[in-house]
């Protein structure tokens, strides 16, 4: 059985408190800033990022790692692919 | 390259303002290129001295619609000025200024916030338009 590992965060944007569409735009400043590869991981509290960040992913290219709910945020981990 | 999406601004009142701005942070996140022409009360908005000011909310919002953008304004929102900066810096935003709204308020070019590119007439907005769609807030 071939497991897929979790790669290791690169960077977390913290982007809790900033609303729509700031965590996306906080996301896209950080993956300019990085190389392919590397993983981004964005806390987010604005209620829309969960479902556009996502879609922005796929949009763009890039890798959804990890969307999970936590207390009061959602944290997405997205892998720089191109 | 996607169509632009562009955007028509006539009203001055920061939700209309603030509303465009997040339109046009969305489609510059997507790559997407944006045309933004300021007429009237919008191009009013962007004066230098006056884009930091309270600009007020259009009628439909009464008090309650006031207590919820001050509210989520307390809460860190920031200005419908600075989203469009930093839609600027993420993608392709082009903000022109209306010549005849220039005129009618009696704005010179020096007197704009440095949000703004420019100065042009109708024409040369739906010649940069080109198929995309027009959206007039």
């Amino acid at each position: 059985m071939i497991e897929t590992p979790t790669p290791a965060v690169t960077k977390t944007v913290d982007a809790r408190g900033s609303f729509c569409p700031g965590p996306l735009m906080e996301l896209i400043r950080a993956i300019r800033e990085s190389q392919v590869g590397d993983v981004i991981a964005v806390l987010s509290s604005d209620k829309g990022s969960k479902t556009d960040i996502p879609k922005w992913i796929e949009k763009a290219g890039h890798r959804l790692v990890v969307l999970e709910n936590l207390d009061g945020y959602d944290r997405i981990v997205v892998e720089k692919a191109r | 390259m996607d169509e632009p999406l562009n955007l028509v601004l006539f009203s001055g009142t920061d939700d209309k303002l603030q509303a465009a701005a997040i339109l046009t942070a969305g489609a510059a996140a997507l790559g997407k290129p944006v045309n933004v022409f300021l007429q009237y009360w919008a191009l009013d908005a962007f004066r230098r001295e006056r884009i930091d000011r309270d600009h007020g909310l259009a009628p439909e919002s009464g008090a309650e619609g006031r207590a919820h953008v001050d509210a989520l304004r307390a809460a860190g929102q920031v200005s419908w000025a600075e989203t469009f900066r930093q839609a600027k810096e993420l993608g392709v935003v082009d903000i022109q200024a209306c010549s005849l709204s220039m005129d009618l308020l009696g704005i010179e070019e020096n007197n704009l916030d440095s949000l703004v590119d420019g100065v042009e007439g109708v024409t040369a907005f739906y010649l940069n338009a080109a198929n995309g769609q027009v959206v007039f807030i």
